[in-house]
């Protein structure tokens, strides 16, 4: 089963939906005995960093969501602001993130022709053919971003996937069993079920 | 970035319709069945409007939504009926991912800022309905077209987006079901009035016109009815998607 953190952010069914299309079984869930038993967790953030950070430590489920990343390695899929969560914090905000990944979340310069959130599809470039997730996606892949904020991560290895909105900039990072994306693949037609299947297939 | 392509698609009865100048209108079908077709076609993301709610002083139809929702994976944009923070929350529950504000912000922008702190810029669209005045400038209108506002199209704008959208959609009422191309003057007026992206509307008769909103009227989506659920002189009732609409040139 695959487990949804749930801390009350705002529309998570359609996650949920996109996985059992997929034939997975998924729960949206803040129950720690379901997330100790859970093959895999999805970390979803709407909103701003901070609130998102604030509600994720309200929940008390930090320290089983870590003990299952950390010492039991369960996949881990952080979308939107969830994926930002995962590395070291914001220019958004004054919260510390989890700091799985050794990265920071930056605002967009706004401009006449780039205006900002950056909403829409844009192409993503896959730059680890190696990663089971890179690996995945069918050619000329986009998919759906809503943000203002983007990922800046330290080292390329950490960089699984490359969009551009002005500048290229990380669409989709990993750290060992530790993925985030930055667009919605659950909202992202048959390439985020690419993307949800071959997510789906590394939690077993 | 690629200019998103928006199907809006108006409800009625539980059923969708499609209007002229906010009047007159023809049924087109069920809404679900519409969106499993937009579905197949991959559309870039979906508006539904329920133009009644406001006007017949209810709340939004959560079931409709509900089940608009489950079979959507594409962003779903709603609006129609919204006047309190509680009323976008149970919106945003059911499985939507933006709230469209339209009548509500003339009388209050409260609802705006507290979607906008609790749910993020992003989840707010704020929408205005626009009608060329006759000594120049523009109306604007709530209450699907039937109310005249005081205030003035850049103003509301500002007010807008000072209160948090993280989008403006605008519609022309003059160009609504016309199909004879979008009034870019406004569109212009809106897009230099707002740092957010802008979702144009109302007038769309063919792909070339879709094009003329982005490089002429400096919109960041666009947004159609007629074009996508009529075909042909006669307007036989038939969904469809015009792609390549746009190429991506990041």
């Amino acid at each position: 089963m695959i487990a949804i953190v749930d801390y009350d952010i705002g529309n998570l069914g359609a996650i949920e939906n996109m996985l059992a299309r997929l034939g997975a079984k998924a729960a949206i869930t803040n129950d720690a005995e379901k997330i100790r038993s859970a093959t895999g967790l999805i970390l979803p953030g709407n909103g701003s960093f901070d609130a998102c950070m604030c509600g994720l430590r309200a929940t008390g489920l930090l320290p089983t969501i870590e003990k299952r990343v950390f010492d039991a390695k369960v996949p881990i899929l952080g979308i939107c602001v969830g994926a930002q969560m995962i590395g070291k914090g914001s220019e958004e905000g004054n919260e510390k993130g989890l700091g799985w990944v050794d990265m920071t979340a930056h605002k967009f310069p706004a401009s006449p022709a780039l205006r900002v959130p950056h909403m829409g599809w844009g192409s993503v470039r896959v730059t680890q053919r190696t990663d089971p997730i890179g690996s995945a996606l069918e050619p000329d892949s986009r998919f759906y971003f809503v943000h203002s904020y983007y990922l800046k991560p330290a080292f390329r290895h950490n960089v699984i996937l490359e969009a551009n909105y002005g500048f290229d900039f990380a669409a989709g990072v990993v750290e060992g069993n530790i993925y985030g994306v930055q667009f919605h693949p659950e909202k992202s037609h048959r390439f985020g079920k690419s993307l949800l299947r071959a997510f789906k297939d590394l939690c077993g | 970035m690629i200019p998103r392509v928006i199907p809006c698609l108006l409800l009625r009865d539980r059923g969708l319709v499609k209007t002229v100048q906010f009047g007159s209108d023809v049924y087109i079908g069920d809404p679900v069945n519409a969106v499993r077709i937009f579905n197949d076609k991959e559309v870039d993301e979906l508006i539904f409007l329920d133009i009644d709610a406001t006007r017949e002083g209810r709340g939004p139809d959560l079931e409709i939504i509900y089940e608009i929702a489950g079979e959507s994976f594409m962003p779903v944009a709603y609006g129609g009926g919204i006047s309190t923070f509680e009323d976008a929350q149970r919106v945003i529950r059911a499985g939507v991912e933006k709230v469209v504000i339209n009548s509500t912000a003339y009388r209050s922008l409260d609802v705006i800022r507290e979607v906008s702190a609790v749910y993020g810029a992003q989840a707010v669209v704020g929408a205005v309905d626009a009608k060329k005045a006759l000594l120049g400038g523009y109306k604007l209108y709530s209450r699907s077209g039937t109310r005249e506002e005081k205030v003035k199209l850049t103003d509301h704008i500002a007010a807008l987006v000072d209160a948090g959208v993280g989008e403006v959609f605008v519609n022309s009422i003059d160009r609504d079901g016309k199909m004879s191309g979008y009034d870019i003057e406004l569109i212009r007026r809106v897009s230099s009035a707002t740092p957010t992206p802008v979702i144009a509307c109302g007038g769309a008769g063919s792909v070339a016109d879709l094009a003329e909103a982005v490089e002429k009227g400096g919109a960041s989506a666009v947004a159609a009815g007629s074009i996508f659920v009529f075909r042909g002189k006669h307007k036989a009732v038939l969904i469809n998607y015009p792609r390549g609409a746009f190429v991506d040139v990041s």
